[in-house]
């Protein structure tokens, strides 16, 4: 807990660092129908993969900060040798990523969904996938900052190595939008986010903290 | 018991496996070029047309056998991960890192002749198919795998982060494959099937399954060939080391 709102205070007095990442995914979203052209029918097809493909973009320009900073002031180091649990305060750290980077992605979700035209069930949906899917966003994404911590290139490296792993993430974030215009209803995708998102609370920790480990041996 | 896992543990040394290595690559090298001609000469001339594809479906004596070696693999790289991280063993590392590039070559040229036979038959390229998305995926994750190991500067710290990651990646590579499949069929109503028909003449399944064996062959010899390499630049301060590469002694 403490590590929570520790990592929570320490965002909110540098402030422009979450809302880099906030507004990052607003100019994507409003670029996609620049780029694309504004037919209303086409911007609502795209508009789940849109906004869940700049969630994703968002959620990866700040992990390379998770750690990163900790590492440079010695405090990871202190995490590692303290008493306590490394995967407890690793899974602290992740939860505050992702209150400070997940969450006010899903609170802005709707405006933008206004944009691609989406009714208001679809917002719903949309919002409930992100709700389960950021956080599953953060703990995957976590484990690959924790790997490239300290190597050269990390930003570049950390991409290659979670992009692919989100996969499963996107595929079925936005096909719950899909599924629910396309009249089939979300609960099946949403159940199986859910599902992830448990596995992964519970694996992604652990593995954070044996990177971790490697890292600082 | 104790006596087999004394052999196998003497192997995990890195000098005794140099050895062991130096010994079996020539083997497998010459034993999967024989089977790959055999395996070629049976698919090109042996083997019938296919009655619905003609002639361009020979390519999928290429095609298969590197798809299942990209997998394989990847297992065979997870597994190492698994007993590096548990046994602490420096050979597990350069085991990974030996197999990795030959690992990316399959999955690449699994894309490659993938989308030369797509050609011909589909009228396309590249189609966004379950199976054809999960081996880009795979080649992904060789990449990632490979840009991580070689960008951390020390070895044991690079052979532990990219056995994490290929553990990582092991896990999440089924998961992958069926959400893409069920992404696949619910956009797609009219998708193409890659799965061939059951019933395959007999020669044409020997032809494949040769070819299959000389990949392995192959991948094991280029794998061992690799692995001579990392292990006398890891442990070249070492006096075996030394003696092995003075021009006048030595073993080769």
């Amino acid at each position: 807990m403490a590590v929570i709102r520790r990592d929570v205070s320490l965002a909110l007095r540098r402030k422009n660092e979450i809302m880099t990442s906030v507004f990052f995914f607003v100019v994507v979203a409003s670029l996609f129908p620049l780029g694309i052209g504004p037919e209303m029918n086409t911007l609502r097809l795209i508009a789940p993969g849109v906004l869940w493909v700049g969630a994703l973009l968002a959620s990866l320009l700040s992990l390379g900060r998770l750690f990163a900073g900790d590492h440079q002031d010695g405090t990871l180091e202190q995490m590692v040798l303290s008493s306590a649990s490394l995967p407890g305060l690793v899974g602290a750290k992740i939860l505050a990523h992702w209150l400070l980077s997940g969450l006010p992605l899903v609170i802005l979700s709707p405006v933008l969904a206004l944009q691609f035209d989406l009714n208001a069930q679809a917002i719903e949906v949309l919002m409930a996938t992100l709700l389960l899917g950021t956080p599953l966003l953060s703990l995957i994404g976590a484990v690959g900052a924790a790997l490239t911590l300290g190597v050269r290139g990390a930003d570049v490296l950390l991409s290659l190595l979670v992009l692919p792993l989100y996969v499963p993430a996107l595929v079925f974030g936005a096909g719950a939008v899909q599924a629910q215009t396309a009249g089939l209803g979300a609960s099946a995708h949403l159940s199986i986010l859910a599902a992830m998102l448990l596995v992964a609370a519970v694996f992604s920790p652990w593995a954070c903290a044996s990177a971790l480990r490697i890292a600082l041996e | 018991m104790t006596q087999h896992s004394n052999v196998l543990f003497r192997f995990a040394a890195p000098q005794a496996f140099y050895g062991l290595a130096g010994r079996l690559w020539p083997w497998m090298a010459a034993l999967a070029t024989a089977l790959g001609v055999w395996g070629l000469w049976m698919g090109m001339f042996v083997a019938p047309a296919d009655f619905q594809q003609g002639q361009a479906y020979r390519i999928i004596y290429v095609h298969v056998p590197a798809s299942w070696m990209s997998m394989i693999i990847y297992l065979a790289m997870a597994f190492w991960a698994l007993l590096g991280l548990t046994f602490n063993t420096r050979l597990s590392g350069m085991m990974n890192r030996a197999l990795a590039p030959t690992g990316a070559m399959f999955a690449f040229l699994s894309l490659w002749t993938g989308a030369l036979w797509g050609k011909p038959m589909w009228g396309t390229w590249w189609v966004w198919d379950a199976r054809l998305t999960s081996e880009l995926i795979l080649f992904f994750l060789y990449l990632g795998f490979m840009g991580l190991t070689a960008s951390i500067d020390d070895p044991r710290r690079a052979d532990k982060a990219g056995g994490l990651l290929a553990l990582v990646g092991a896990i999440n590579v089924p998961v992958i494959y069926f959400s893409v499949r069920w992404w696949n069929t619910l956009h797609q109503g009219a998708s193409v099937s890659v799965t061939q028909g059951s019933s395959m003449a007999q020669t044409m399944l020997w032809a494949m399954l040769l070819m299959a064996l000389s990949f392995w062959l192959y991948a094991i010899a280029i794998a061992l060939y690799r692995i001579r390499t990392l292990i006398l630049e890891r442990e070249k301060h070492t006096l075996w080391v030394e003696a092995e590469l003075r021009p006048e002694g030595g073993a080769r």
